[in-house]
């Protein structure tokens, strides 16, 4: 079980190194999210599952598909098609498929064997972690969403006034 | 059974930390500077879910959901802002917005 960690933490490190000297923003992100799943095995290792999928759902999903998203918005153009053409080389995807294949493989490992215990002495899931969230943090989740609610402020009126002005 | 010293996930914290660290000094694309800062908040809060376990308390995956819903409003600013700075400079570069004359 403790394999299962240090394993997932080289593929973070590499992931992130790899992310770093990208230039292509698109491979870069391709990288960052293998990192973030690696992270999420190194929190599940660590006994938090509740944590590793908050970071799957969140940062992997939503945040990343921010980011995809601008990029793509950003990105289209003439060169698109070439550059899409480009993309699909086998050697561009093969390292992040590879690391992520580990991490599958961890995963795997963990589903097929249920009596592996967390290597934390007790794992906390959901319910432990909302009970503190909702108890004596509860001014820090009121914080946490007039917070969000000023990010999502902030960007909708960043993103209005480039129509105004275009 | 053994279990993975606290010392061990805050040195992989602290590698992906400076890493962060260096793609933020290192890079001058507008996008990479905001993956650096990504991916030097997931640290943080791997450091502090790495304490939560060692002492068996719930504060440190707190402490993440709240890292986390900083990251999401952050990550929202922060990419209407490059699309911003894509629209007035023609470019993801960092140094091209280096003027301040309002």
């Amino acid at each position: 079980m403790d394999a299962l960690f240090y394993i997932a933490s080289a593929v973070a490190i590499i992931a992130t190194f790899l992310m770093l000297t990208r230039m292509n923003v698109v491979h870069a992100l391709l990288f960052l999210i293998v990192s973030l799943l690696a992270v999420a095995v190194v929190f599940y290792t660590l006994g938090a599952p509740f944590v590793a999928a908050l970071e799957i759902i969140i940062y992997a999903g939503a945040i990343m598909v921010l980011f995809i998203f601008v990029v793509m918005m950003l990105n289209l153009g003439k060169r698109a098609a070439a550059q899409e053409r480009e993309w699909q080389r086998p050697s561009l995807w093969v390292g992040p498929s590879a690391l992520a294949a580990v991490l599958v493989a961890e995963v795997v490992y963990l589903l097929t064997h249920a009596d592996t215990r967390m290597s934390g002495a007790v794992a906390l899931g959901p319910r432990q972690v909302s009970q503190s969230l909702f108890g004596p943090y509860l001014i820090g989740a009121e914080l946490a969403s007039m917070l969000l609610l000023g990010g999502l402020v902030g960007a909708f009126h960043l993103g209005r006034r480039i129509r105004e002005k275009r | 059974m053994a279990t993975v010293p606290m010392m061990h996930a805050l040195l992989v914290a602290g590698i992906l930390f400076a890493l962060g660290v260096t793609g933020l000094l290192v890079r001058r694309n507008i996008l990479f500077i905001l993956m650096s800062l990504e991916v030097m908040l997931n640290a943080a809060g791997l450091a502090f879910v790495a304490a939560g376990a060692r002492w068996g308390q719930t504060d440190g995956q707190v402490v993440f959901i709240f890292i986390l819903s900083m990251a999401a409003a952050e990550v929202a600013v922060g990419l209407a802002l490059v699309i911003q700075i894509y629209h007035r400079f023609k470019s993801f570069d960092a140094d091209r917005a280096s003027e301040m004359k309002g």
